[in-house]
């Protein structure tokens, strides 16, 4: 048996919506009250809720008949949860339409046909509810993603400090995911700006483990297969301490106890040197 | 997990070497891969494809395009029917090698992708199974 | 078959790898690399790889062999442009290629084959340009 939602629904459109609007307003928080967009997104709704009712089956919002209704309630989602907007106030949205809609399934059917339609409407408005819930966490998920990452980025200044010369600073804790990151952004930055040598400085790191000092050494192995040297510098007594005590060969790599001496070492291997101005 | 795409290509000559790491290639960038990630998964292929043709005598690849909730993967499968390896565990270890490669071949590429399975038996043949992860 | 092209530069020779590397472009190659290097008398290689997208266990073989082979025809080589992708890959591959030469480019490839060669050869007792064996 086909639903009678669709028919009510276009029936009483204007209605339902004055009704629908008036629950929104009473329901909403203030912020949301504001939102001069409603009134159009409620309008749409409603039209893309009686197409997608008549066309497909009212249990079936996964389906391809809910597919309209489905990006529009994302979309809806996702704007208001950018604009700040709680994900309560955005399942609010679905849930107010269901008191103006019940009142006009009791106007126009009764009994079991009521009891139905009326099991029918509330499993539909719920699922399309936790639809928003569901594309709001979504949304949050990508934003805290691009946050991680533009961290990883901000925290990995590649800085020039003379012609062919770069520097890494490196700050904090060393994981994997962060130094191939590092890595990555020094290499890149290399092979931009044709540096013979790049000093990476590991004064911010407080440990270095067997992990951190193989990723240090990766990193230096891979400027090397470009044609550009690396140094490490930065390096403190307690660090020089625990790799030998963890037996950390650092191979042939030049490191330095300072980026000064690493800097000086540098302008030498440029064929540069720093002489004092005499006072006239 | 979903399987977004899935391909088969045939590794019977050298020409198809190149045509597989195309493919992996394209199929990479489709998924969204970094230039990184895309290398690596494409000098993976390059690695086991080359084994394939050498040591199986020629094979299978299947590419497909994975999605795990929002992790993007991509999943190459290659089999082959050739005489299997006899020591997986010494297969595994670096420097190993009975070809012409650097001895790097399986240890190396186990470590330019994040899930490695090897299977093979003597006389039945080789299947390898890569993983990576965007 | 694709050849891989060899530019004769001075003292050098210019190898600029562009086309996918196989088995038969590699063989190619080194017959083409050797007699050139015998015929000019060069005295150094500038393998351009700037245009690899990846180098393999294979591909890293052929470079050392090219630099070996090289080596014993008295030239030596210098691996010149390597993308960062393909070195951070190669690295984590376990190749080092530690037995080569490296530079970020051709100018800079070039600068240190120079050196090379004054280390070599400081009176440049072996540069007549005339020298040229037809094979």
């Amino acid at each position: 048996m086909a639903s009678h939602i669709p028919d009510i629904l276009r029936k009483h459109n204007s209605a339902i919506l004055t009704d629908w609007l008036a629950e929104q307003a009473r329901s909403f928080s203030r912020d949301t009250r504001a939102r001069d967009d409603t009134p159009a997104l409620s309008a749409r709704f409603l039209g893309e809720l009686a197409d997608a009712t008549a066309k497909g089956n009212v249990d079936d919002v996964d389906g391809e008949d809910f597919r309209e209704i489905r990006a529009l309630l994302e979309d809806l989602s996702r704007q208001r949860g950018l604009a700040g907007i709680s994900p309560r106030d955005t399942a609010m949205f679905v849930f107010s339409l269901k008191k103006p809609l019940f009142a006009r399934l009791r106007q126009e059917l009764s009994g079991d046909a009521l009891v139905d339609e009326m099991w029918s409407a509330t499993t539909l408005l719920d699922r399309l509810g936790l639809l928003t819930t569901e594309a709001f966490q979504r949304t949050r998920e990508q934003i805290i993603e691009r946050q991680q990452q533009d961290m990883l980025e901000l925290s990995t200044p590649v800085v020039k400090l003379w012609r062919g010369i770069l520097a890494l600073p490196m700050i904090g804790t060393l994981d994997s995911g962060r130094t191939q990151i590092v890595m990555e952004s020094l290499l890149q930055k290399i092979a931009e700006t044709e540096a013979d040598v790049a000093i990476l400085d590991i004064t911010g790191v407080p440990t270095v483990d067997t992990l951190v000092a193989q990723h240090l050494l990766k990193t230096v192995a891979a400027a090397r297969l470009m044609g550009a040297d690396c140094i490490i510098s930065g390096v403190r007594p307690q660090i020089a301490q625990t790799m030998v005590h963890l037996a950390i060969d650092m191979g042939d790599v030049t490191t330095k106890a300072s980026l000064a001496d690493a800097f000086a070492h540098a302008l030498k291997r440029q064929g540069l040197t720093v002489v004092r101005a005499v006072k006239s | 997990m979903n399987v977004l795409s899935d391909d088969s290509l045939e590794i019977r000559r050298d020409a198809d070497v190149v045509a597989c790491r195309q493919a992996v290639r394209a199929r990479s960038v489709e998924q969204g891969f970094g230039l990184v990630d895309q290398t690596k998964i494409v000098t993976a292929a390059s690695e086991i494809a080359r084994n394939t043709l050498q040591y199986g005598g020629g094979g299978t690849v299947r590419i497909q395009k994975l999605a795990d909730g929002s992790k993007q993967g991509l999943r190459l499968v290659f089999e082959d029917r050739g005489p299997g390896i006899a020591d997986i565990a010494r297969a595994m270890t670096d420097g190993f090698t009975t070809g012409s490669g650097l001895g790097k071949g399986l240890s190396g590429t186990k470590r330019l992708v994040n899930e490695f399975d090897l299977w093979s038996k003597p006389g039945e043949g080789t299947r390898i199974t890569i993983t990576r992860w965007k | 078959m694709e050849r891989i092209p060899i530019l004769r530069m001075g003292r050098f020779l210019l190898v600029t790898v562009q086309v996918d590397l196989q088995d038969e472009v590699v063989q190619a190659l080194q017959d083409d690399l050797t007699a050139k290097i015998v015929r000019y008398g060069a005295r150094g290689v500038l393998l351009d790889i700037s245009a690899l997208e990846m180098v393999d266990s294979f591909i890293g073989r052929m470079i050392g062999h090219l630099a070996a082979m090289s080596r014993i025809l008295d030239a030596h080589t210098v691996v010149c442009g390597m993308q960062p992708a393909v070195a951070i890959t190669l690295v984590e591959l376990g190749l080092s290629l530690g037995f080569v030469r490296t530079a970020l480019n051709v100018e800079k490839g070039m600068k240190l084959l120079n050196e090379a060669i004054a280390n070599d050869d400081p009176h440049g007792l072996l540069d007549a340009e005339d020298d040229e064996r037809p094979l």
